[in-house]
């Protein structure tokens, strides 16, 4: 599904991403872990093509494909969707115009026509159950007004109108009260095939309580420091970043 | 987004060609350029004008001589040579149209190619249209089926030949001749243009739009709309503008005047789309233009609804003088400029009855190196009580070389007012461009998107043929300028 091979990446000349190396097949649940400042969220906007960050080394591929030169929107077509950390108002675009446009290029993408008004209607409204959001919101625009936790189950709405392949969810737990962490969390679950794979980016085991992982990686300065099972999460949690750091000389 | 590549996409799209710049090759009956009292007199006579109609030009001109072009505007403009312009041009056809076969195959073609079709067959069965191309009117449709509800729609100088009592009575009484430079030119050299009158209780049954288009070259468009509108009466009419594309600047100078009586109603949408000028910012045509009108009656309710995405310069303010007790206005305005184009434009409400309400909601859109200025006057009058008026100017900027600047003039005589002014601007963000980018979307259609919604409050003022035309036009005229 997705490979990255020793990944380097920068900022305004400063290398965030020291060389990740990172495999992960269809149906998988890989969580990556890691202080403030590890370059998580670096990881994240890379692999949705934000040009913000220059790679200077190493590379991406996805399903065969190499990513880096595909512009964001060809990556969102072939099947890459960020669940962003703090999702962007847009006022003036209604939800539904806005979904309705990305579910077409995505449609389009694909070689299919675009979905008659009320095929579309009924697929707002299959998802919105899915995902338990309110028409409420997906009446207004685009995460304008919305809570953080009205934001965060936004972003999982549009998952699943949008099926991704590979869904990278960067820190969607933070700023969610219990209740909407268990809505999102399940939100997740329910999209979760055999084929479709996820990364879940966060602090805090918390999420990972609901959202269970095949691997836990710690991204710790710009490297990938450790990897193993769900039981690793449980250990960071109980003993914090600190060992971590110690370990890598920090 | 990479500076570099922003710019790319910037310079790309903005650049989508006008699609309404053609010439028609058609013969036209012109006077040569130049103005002097002469010009105006064989005007006059061409027209074949009541004397009353003689006297109102020569008075204009002779004062509109005293005065100098107004510089207080936010544009820069360069020096236009009034005796270098074509003053009367018209499409030379046969002498009167008993039909639609005796409109020049040529001009029909031509606007067919607008999308205007001059067979009323083919015409949205709801929407009346009175066609003038550069200086006189070709074709009104639908004059019968208003006539017979009492409704006059026609061109402005078949109301002069016709309905002289009417004209004289209305013409400059809301635009006065010394009103303005522009104001006094046109009424000495208007050639053309629309008149509607809707007699008292008569809701009009259709939509009454005008297509103005100008062809010829060195002409100036000098048009007159006059709309009276009797007690309970309504009307919704709508204008239209292209002009082909070429190097030399065109000037066009027009005036509108309504009248709105006691509890009478009238909605004035506009689609101003005169040619812009090129990327560089040569040609395109020059926009000053008075529109007013006055709720002289009580409760009477004017609304403005505009989409200006043309011209090389705009120069306008349509504006209401609220008159009658309880009387409201409305202006709703999206203006676009995009390259070089500059637009200074916004709306004045004049509050003199009693509890009299007016709302200006006014979104400029820039990009390219353009200017885009919004310049309004809230007035409320000493005796005027309970008056009300909440402003919003709201300014969206692509891209890092245009500007955005905001006149607001507030002029309140009388405590009892209450004036709201709200203004806000805004860039599209390379963050909200991003967003759509991830959901699939590219950048031109992320901006088509986000302008629309910007532009939506105003949009849904509008009747829905005009509606649609206006948000195609939007894209149209931003794709991909990114800020």
């Amino acid at each position: 599904m997705l490979s990255i091979k020793n990944l380097h990446v920068s900022i305004d000349g400063k290398e965030i991403l020291k060389g990740i190396n990172l495999e992960i097949k269809p149906g998988e649940v890989h969580a990556i872990m890691g202080p403030n400042g590890a370059g998580k969220s670096t990881l994240a906007s890379v692999l949705a093509g934000r040009d913000l960050y220059e790679v200077t080394e190493g590379e991406i591929t996805f399903q065969g494909k190499n990513i880096l030169d595909m512009a964001p929107e060809d990556r969102a077509k072939e099947g890459i969707f960020l669940g962003f950390q703090y999702p962007i108002e847009i006022p003036g675009v209604s939800t539904v115009n806005f979904m309705k446009t990305a579910v077409n290029e995505h449609r389009k993408h694909k070689g299919l026509d675009p979905l008659t008004a009320s095929d579309f209607l009924k697929l707002m409204r299959d998802k919105k159950a899915l995902v338990e959001i309110d028409s409420k919101l997906t009446n207004r625009s685009v995460n304008e007004g919305f809570s953080g936790g009205e934001k965060k189950k936004n972003e999982i709405f549009q998952m699943a109108m949008l099926e991704p392949k590979l869904a990278v969810l960067d820190e969607t737990d933070s700023g969610l009260d219990i209740d909407a962490l268990r809505i999102v969390a399940n939100g997740v679950n329910k999209l979760k095939t055999a084929d479709n794979s996820t990364i879940v980016i966060t602090h805090y085991q918390r999420l990972l309580d609901y959202i269970i992982p095949d691997v836990v990686h710690v991204l710790f300065d710009g490297r990938i420091v450790k990897t193993a099972g769900k039981e690793l999460a449980l250990e960071l949690e109980e003993k914090g970043y600190d060992w971590i750091k110690e370990e890598n000389g920090k | 987004m990479a500076k570099e590549e922003q710019d790319k996409i910037l310079d790309e799209v903005t650049q989508s060609d006008y699609k309404y710049g053609f010439v028609t090759d058609i013969e036209n009956d012109d006077i040569g350029r130049g103005l002097s009292e002469d010009v105006i007199r064989m005007i006059s006579a061409k027209k074949n004008e009541p004397e009353f109609m003689l006297e109102f030009r020569l008075k204009a001109y002779r004062h509109w001589l005293t005065m100098k072009m107004p510089e207080w505007a936010y544009l820069k403009i360069p020096e236009i040579n009034y005796q270098d312009i074509i003053y009367y041009s018209a499409p030379k056809q046969k002498a009167k149209l008993e039909s639609m076969d005796d409109v020049d195959p040529e001009i029909r073609a031509t606007f067919d190619k607008l999308g205007i079709p001059l067979d009323e067959q083919k015409l949205l069965s709801n929407v009346a249209v009175d066609v003038v191309m550069d200086s006189s009117s070709v074709k009104t449709t639908f004059k019968q089926a208003l006539a017979e509800k009492g409704v006059i729609f026609c061109s402005f100088s078949d109301a002069v030949q016709e309905h002289p009592d009417l004209i004289q009575e209305y013409m400059g009484t809301v635009v006065p001749i010394q009103d303005n430079f522009f104001a006094a030119l046109n009424s000495a050299v208007f050639s053309d243009g629309s008149f509607v009158y809707i007699p008292k209780g008569v809701r009009c049954p259709m939509e009454l739009s005008t297509y103005f288009r100008i062809n010829a070259e060195n002409t100036g468009q000098f048009e007159r709309t006059l709309i009276v509108c009797e007690d309970e009466s309504y009307v919704s009419y709508l204008e239209g503008c292209t002009a082909p594309m070429r190097d030399e600047n065109q000037l066009h100078a027009a005036i509108v005047e309504i009248i709105v009586k006691d509890n009478a109603e009238v909605k004035y949408s506009t689609v101003q789309n005169w040619y812009p000028g090129n990327k560089e910012g040569l040609g395109g045509i020059y926009n000053f233009v008075t529109k007013r009108g006055i709720c002289e009656g009580k409760n009477a309710k004017l609304m403005w609804a505009q989409v200006e995405t043309g011209s090389a310069v705009t120069w306008k303010y349509p504006s209401t003088i609220l008159k009658g007790d309880g009387s409201s206005s409305e202006f709703y305005s999206v203006a676009v400029t995009n390259n070089h184009q500059q637009a200074d434009t916004g709306s004045k409400m004049i509050h003199i009855g009693n509890n009299t309400k007016s709302t200006i909601i006014s979104k400029g859109i820039s990009a390219g190196k353009s200017s885009n200025s919004y310049r309004g006057l809230v007035k409320v009058t000493k005796n005027c009580e309970g008056a009300r008026n909440f402003s919003q100017c709201d300014s969206l900027l692509l891209g890092d070389k245009c500007g955005a600047h905001t006149f607001p003039y507030l002029e309140i005589g009388n405590k009892s007012a209450k004036v709201e002014h709200e203004a806000t601007t805004s860039k599209i963000g390379e963050d909200q461009i991003f967003y759509c980018n991830q959901r699939g979307i590219s950048t031109e259609d992320a901006i088509g998107l986000i302008v629309n919604g910007y532009a939506k409050e105003v949009i849904n003022k509008m009747p829905m043929e005009f509606a649609v035309e206006a948000q195609k036009l939007l894209a149209i005229s931003l794709e991909g300028s990114v800020g």
